[in-house]
């Protein structure tokens, strides 16, 4: 191993701040996320790959949990069937969460590990936000906020009207995402319709600018929606919570996880 | 001298002479479709949700009224299209296309999914209702976006044909519907057809849809030969070079220049002249009829006749 990596292993001092770690790929003690940001063991490897050292924010961290929840116990879709029309979509709305995405694409087979290496090259399919035409097993390509529920309540309505009644629509979003107006015609429409193949996923980690006064489900709920409010890192909670449903009606889970890592 | 602002109304340009021929087609074969392939699908906010009312009725898993909300408008038109179906996207042109612009570009083009969007409500079809229901820039618009058809119908006889070939498509596409037309349909592919013919090296003057009346009798005494389109987008830059000499006149009832670059594209190995006649950008604040805001901008007969000699001979005419 040559000189300069193992200088950026290095724990350096500042003056004023004490220990500051330096990050690289091959994870040690000294640079392991905090224990509150402990994921789930099939991503932690490839989630540290994609991570490749960086400071990653808490929100990335925080979706992890409901991401490998959905993916690993709720979703009926697999690297084979990710053009089944018969199968379960999952839409990314808040498309900043990419890195545990992709991580957990990884880890169920939709996309080779290898592509963890080099995101947001030149060559790389793997952007800072997800394409769903670059990746296999994306359903949309997101960003911007706000788009991810309008376009899940159309692809609910599409598969209705094709007889299509066995899958589920989940769309994952951010409680700061919610400030957004197009989110409300859509949680409006829905409720208002009945549209019980979809489910929200809403994980809040209190960085909405001016907040939900009277909290996030009440926003649904007054919509007709059914909701559950969970713990964001509890995943036999968030199974329970995710595999609710009632006719008639669509539901949100609120995955409440911590601002900080 | 007569002021362009002036309120009266003008025998050329009567205020709405095809008064929703257009809208009613629409309805009529967006209803026949629906009956007869159970991929298409019809999104609206509100706007003609009564005139689709038997439809809803019969097919209410394919004909979805969202209410008053034109986000979720195109958003559920790209899941829909998302699951295979075929969206026709339906309201005010201002509302379908300006008040969502976000949308169309990520929920339909970033997807990589089409849809159909028809609009009524052109440029000034609706001036009593006052800016906040004119959109002369929808074309414009749409023209930032990747490769949308855009038809622009000239006569309501035109509509079935044009909407039954689009919808059964898969592209993206933008019907632009008006209450102005012309006497009588000319229904084609598209391409640019010559209606008047000045021979060799006249000067070309396209007119799209519902503008080839007014622009036929601008040039009556003029040697000048007139090709019409419905589609300018794409639009035929091929029937452009074999048609234009040195000077080229665009007539678009939507703003003033939307096809100028591609006309400067198409013919930009040689030397040439354009002239983009449109709506204005200024917001006029001023109601009236259609035939006025036609006045106003230069669009009636005389308007045309105006603009089209001081271009041909800039010499002869006085600077304005």
């Amino acid at each position: 191993m040559d000189f300069n990596l193992q200088t950026s292993r290095m724990t350096m001092m500042t003056a004023s701040t004490g220990p500051l770690t330096v990050g690289s790929p091959e994870t040690g003690a000294a640079d392991a996320p905090p224990a509150r940001a402990r994921l789930p063991e099939p991503v932690a490897p490839l989630f540290e790959r994609i991570r490749a050292g960086r400071d990653l924010g808490a929100n990335t961290y925080s979706t992890v949990d409901v991401l490998w929840v959905l993916y690993d116990r709720v979703l009926r879709i697999t690297p084979a069937t990710v053009d089944d029309p018969d199968r379960d979509r999952f839409l990314l709305s808040k498309g900043h969460a990419v890195d545990g995405y992709y991580a957990v694409l990884a880890a169920t087979g939709f996309v080779p590990a290898e592509w963890l290496d080099d995101p947001t090259s030149a060559t790389s399919r793997l952007g800072g936000h997800p394409d769903r035409t670059l990746v296999p097993g994306v359903e949309i390509g997101s960003g911007s906020l706000g788009h991810g529920l309008g376009l899940g309540v159309g692809t609910a309505l599409g598969l209705r009207a094709q007889g299509l009644l066995t899958p589920r629509v989940y769309v994952l979003l951010g409680d700061a995402e919610l400030d957004e107006g197009s989110n409300h015609e859509a949680i409006a429409y829905a409720g208002a319709t009945g549209l019980d193949s979809l489910t929200a996923v809403v994980i809040d980690n209190g960085s909405a600018t001016h907040g939900w006064p009277g909290g996030i489900a009440a926003r649904f709920t007054a919509n007709g929606w059914t909701a559950a409010t969970v713990d964001g890192h509890d995943h036999d909670a968030l199974h329970t919570a995710l595999t609710e449903r009632t006719a008639h009606r669509p539901h949100v889970v609120v995955a409440v996880v911590s601002k900080e890592v | 001298m007569t002021s362009t602002l002036e309120a009266t109304p003008s025998p050329a340009a009567p205020a709405s002479p095809g008064d929703g021929l257009m809208r009613a087609a629409f309805v009529a074969e967006l209803t026949a479709l629906l009956a007869e392939d159970p991929r298409t699908a019809l999104v609206l906010a509100d706007i003609s949700a009564d005139s689709f009312a038997p439809a809803a009725h019969r097919h209410p898993d394919r004909v979805l009224n969202v209410g008053i909300r034109e986000q979720l408008m195109i958003g559920v038109a790209g899941g829909l299209a998302l699951t295979g179906l075929r969206p026709v996207v339906h309201s005010y042109a201002p509302f379908l296309v300006e008040r969502a612009y976000e949308q169309i570009k990520l929920d339909l083009d970033h997807q990589g999914v089409g849809a159909v969007l028809v609009s009524i409500g052109a440029s000034y079809d609706r001036p009593e209702a006052g800016r906040t229901h004119l959109s002369p820039a929808d074309v414009a618009l749409i023209d930032t976006l990747g490769d949308w058809t855009v038809h622009v119908p000239g006569h309501p006889d035109e509509v079935p044909a044009l909407l039954r070939a689009t919808v059964a498509g898969d592209a993206p596409a933008y019907l632009r519907l008006s209450i102005l037309t012309n006497d009588r349909p000319r229904g084609n592919d598209g391409s640019l057809q010559v209606v008047r013919d000045a021979g060799p090296g006249a000067p070309l003057l396209v007119a799209v849809g519902p503008l080839l009346d007014p622009a036929l009798a601008a040039v009556e005494q003029l040697p000048v030969t007139v090709a019409w389109t419905h589609r300018p987008r794409p639009f035929d830059t091929a029937g452009l070079r074999a048609l234009a000499g040195t000077e080229v006149i665009l007539v678009e009832p939507y703003l003033a220049g939307t096809s100028s670059r591609v006309v400067a594209a198409a013919l930009a190995d040689r030397p040439h002249r354009v002239l983009a006649l449109g709506v204005g950008r200024e917001d006029l604040r001023r109601y009236g009829t259609a035939g006025d805001h036609s006045r106003w901008h230069g669009l009636d007969a005389a308007g045309l006749r105006r603009s089209v000699t001081a271009f041909l001979a800039p010499w002869a005419t006085p600077s304005r």
